[in-house]
């Protein structure tokens, strides 16, 4: 039998939402199934209301007022191809996951965001402990709304000698909340359930109907550490859907941002890891570092983080030649600062040894679990988006992509990758500030783009964010406002790849592996 | 070894000299609004409109919530008349709630403890951080504290790791629903007496997320505050001249 044809379309480019295949649903989930065993990730899946009338089917009950759709974003990298597919669904459907493990978190959002069952899904456990994101109330609710965070049915061991070990949400250091739940045998751990939801503030509700006055500070703040890798998937969005052109010169500037955010967070993230095992001049040095390249986007925009630089039509801030001096200066400085910091990482033992063979994810669970960004790349899975779906300077100056050995999944290997994406991002700098194009940084009409959406329409928009794959998509209403806007940040694929590196090792690695992931809490929760 | 102290030589001393000298800030930072009542035309109302945190309001003249804004330059960029400017003076921080209001006044800084909080914080103040939802910025912002550019320690202010050994909380984010318990227990876990201080607009007054039914408008109604840090996220030397201002360190 031939596969259900999924629409082919490009990273930030809209088209009719009528163009969206909407297919049976067993043609859907064979679609995911046997393209999945091809290489293809699900980089979005979602449910959204249909403005139409329940579908002729018969299979939606007549308490659905609006009949729901589910909506599948696929990526194969190394086919370069993006598609999109859907199936209208009732209350209930039979869950993805028992063939397709990807689509377990994206089912248990699902469920909890819209009261929908996903039927044999093997563990359907609240994501975020939100309320239904359903306009009206008075459906079928299935067993797991919200409740009381942290409160839910956890995976247990049971057995001689086995315990079980609560964290959080209120963790030691100065991060965010998070609950951990291992089933250990003495030092051994066994199982770790995540259980997360403690940040979520309604993102993905308050910006339905808009774009709101809120919404670019909405996304801005999605994940502090990575304002200016959502803030561009939003522009880049809002862009495609308004027909609006942006300048070379901004397209530059907004690499410019987005590879100093990752020179930022992947320096820390060494530092954190050198800290983790003891190592404290790599760790100190790290840490300040870091703040170099912190700095160096503040110098630009004003702020650390990079708010109010990216915004739909181009940038808030110019270079000029003076101030480009002081960014390559600035940037050649932590570069060398940097190299000597991360060098004498590799050559102690007693760090290399802590690293080596720590919290492995091999490559076939990593494809089966649809991970993404560093972390997958550490397991020797292709993919970029910045080489596989290039949008801006990424299309022009082609990015290379790091050649390092170790791509065994352990803590060293995702070591590895950060330190070769570093001098990557280096290199790519330095050769697109070479020669900053001229022309204006905004386009004039850029603060009236957001009342000029294309109706009826959808927009997926990629960024390779320092974590991995950013994926925002737009599904606009009849009057050009958002019927339906979806984030998917990193860390909504990764937190999985945590609890599969500390199954069958020590409870004191878990700071190390936890560190090596480095996921965001707030970009998950929403 | 010898390309640990080789390492060690390269990256030399890198704490600032602050607060005995000015720090060095970006020449870009929003800091501290300044406001022309003189340039104001009071009845165009477009910053009002602009603002996307309700942080502008016009009470006998333009008022900005320094405890709301989020620095975004979004009234200052729609101004036809120059009014409106965001300086890169970085002292921000209030003890009460009110003094965060500016545009009429000057901002009343943020003044040491009372004598017997000074006796017992004033040489050795230990915080523990409590993140309750907003986006990770200003704990990343706090954070930065501990690295050796600004070498909290050296102060006599640590960040530690149980609510059980610290002298005071430090709160960030807007109080999502599902966090609240939690900052409440983190709270009560802390021996009298104690501190309360608040890090960014999330904190304050939900910032971004202010009335979303999803959290609580931050901290400032739940428990008492004795610091606010405007921001969003504050920059990492507007939170320590918070704290410094706290202590008696930093008066000017």
């Amino acid at each position: 039998m031939s596969l259900a044809k999924a629409c082919p379309i490009e990273n930030s480019q809209a088209i009719p939402f009528s163009r969206v295949p909407c297919v049976p649903f067993d043609e859907f989930h064979r679609h995911i199934v046997e393209t999945g065993h091809h290489g293809t990730r699900i980089s979005s899946l979602f449910v959204m209301e249909t403005s139409g009338s329940a579908p002729s089917s018969g299979k939606t009950p007549p308490t659905l007022i609006r009949p729901l759709r589910l909506v599948a974003i696929l990526a194969n990298d190394a086919g370069k191809t993006l598609t999109v597919i859907s199936t209208d669904i009732g209350t209930s459907y039979p869950a993805l996951t028992p063939t397709c493990p990807q689509a377990h978190m994206f089912e248990r959002e699902i469920a909890e965001q819209w009261s929908v069952l996903p039927e044999g899904h093997p563990r359907l456990t609240p994501v975020r402990f939100q309320p239904p994101l359903r306009s009206n109330d008075g459906y079928p609710i299935s067993a797991n709304t919200a409740g009381l965070p942290g409160v839910t049915d956890f995976f247990r061991i049971e057995g001689e000698g086995i315990h079980e070990v609560a964290v959080g949400p209120v963790h030691a250091g100065v991060i965010e909340p998070g609950h951990f739940r291992f089933q250990c045998h003495g030092e051994d751990v066994f199982h770790l359930e995540i259980s997360l939801g403690y940040q979520h503030r309604g993102i993905e509700r308050a910006i339905l109907g808009g774009p709101h006055r809120r919404t670019l500070h909405h996304m801005e703040t999605l994940a502090g550490d990575t304002t200016v890798g959502h803030t561009l998937a939003y522009s880049q969005a809002i862009e495609a859907l308004s027909g609006c052109k942006v300048s070379r010169r901004a397209k530059v500037l907004r690499a410019v941002g987005l590879e100093l955010e990752r020179l930022a967070n992947h320096t820390g993230d060494l530092g954190a890891l050198a800290g983790d095992v003891g190592f404290l001049p790599t760790a100190s040095y790290c840490g300040r570092i870091r703040g170099d390249f912190l700095n160096l986007t503040a110098l630009i925009c004003g702020s650390r983080l990079g708010r109010s630089f990216i915004r739909p039509g181009g940038v808030g801030f110019d270079v000029d030649s003076e101030r480009l001096t002081r960014l390559t200066d600035g940037l050649s400085r932590a570069s060398k600062d940097v190299h000597v910091a991360v060098e004498v990482l590799w050559e102690t033992p007693s760090v290399m040894s802590r690293f080596e063979d720590t919290g492995v994810v091999s490559r076939k669970v990593c494809l089966e679990l649809g991970l993404v960004g560093p972390a997958a790349r550490a397991c020797g899975s292709e993919q970029d988006i910045r080489r596989d779906f290039p949008r801006g300077a990424y299309r022009t100056s082609k990015i290379l992509l790091p050649a390092f050995e170790r791509r065994i999944g352990d803590v060293a290997s995702r070591a590895f990758v950060r330190w070769a994406e570093i001098q990557n991002s280096l290199l790519f700098l330095r050769e697109i500030l070479q020669q900053l194009p001229p022309g204006e940084i905004i386009e004039p009409e850029a603060a009236h783009l957001s009342r000029t959406l294309e109706p009826d329409s959808l927009v997926v928009s990629l960024v390779e964010g320092w974590r991995g794959e950013i994926c925002h998509t737009i599904v606009t209403d009849a009057h050009g406002a958002f019927a339906r806007y979806k984030i998917v940040d990193p860390s909504f694929h990764n937190w999985i790849g945590l609890e599969m590196a500390m199954r069958n090792q020590e409870i004191s690695d878990f700071p190390l592996c936890n560190k090596s992931f480095n996921l965001s809490y707030c970009g998950f929760d929403l | 070894m010898l390309s640990i102290l080789r390492a060690r030589w390269q990256q030399g001393h890198r704490t600032i000299s602050y607060p005995d000298s000015a720090p060095l800030v970006p020449d870009r930072l929003r800091g501290l609004p300044a406001f022309r009542a003189d340039l104001c035309r009071q009845k165009c109302a477009a910053c009002i409109e602009a603002c996307p945190t309700e942080a502008i309001t016009n009470q006998d003249g333009i008022r900005i919530d320094l405890g709301r804004c989020i620095f975004c330059n979004a009234c200052v960029e729609v101004c036809p008349s120059g009014a409106l400017n965001f300086t890169n003076d970085h002292r921000l921080a209030v003890r009460r709630r009110e003094h965060l209001t500016v545009g009429q006044r000057e901002i009343e800084l943020a003044a040491e403890l009372n004598s017997e909080m000074m006796r017992i914080f004033g040489r050795s103040l230990k915080l523990r951080q409590v993140s309750s939802g907003g986006c990770n910025g200003c704990e990343v912002d706090v954070n930065v504290l501990t690295t050796v550019v600004f070498d909290l320690s050296r102060f006599g202010i640590n960040i530690v790791a149980s609510p059980r050994h610290a002298d005071g909380l430090i709160v960030t984010g807007p109080i999502t629903t599902n966090m609240k318990l939690a900052t409440l227990k983190t709270y009560a876990a802390v021996p009298a007496p104690k501190l309360v201080i608040a890090v960014g607009a999330c904190a304050i007054s939900g910032g971004v997320y202010r009335d979303h039914p999803e959290q609580n408008n931050g901290i400032t109604d739940i428990l008492p505050v004795n610091l606010y840090i405007p921001g969003c996220p504050p920059h990492p030397i507007t939170i320590l001249d918070g704290l410094l201002r706290l202590l008696g360190r930093v008066k000017k």
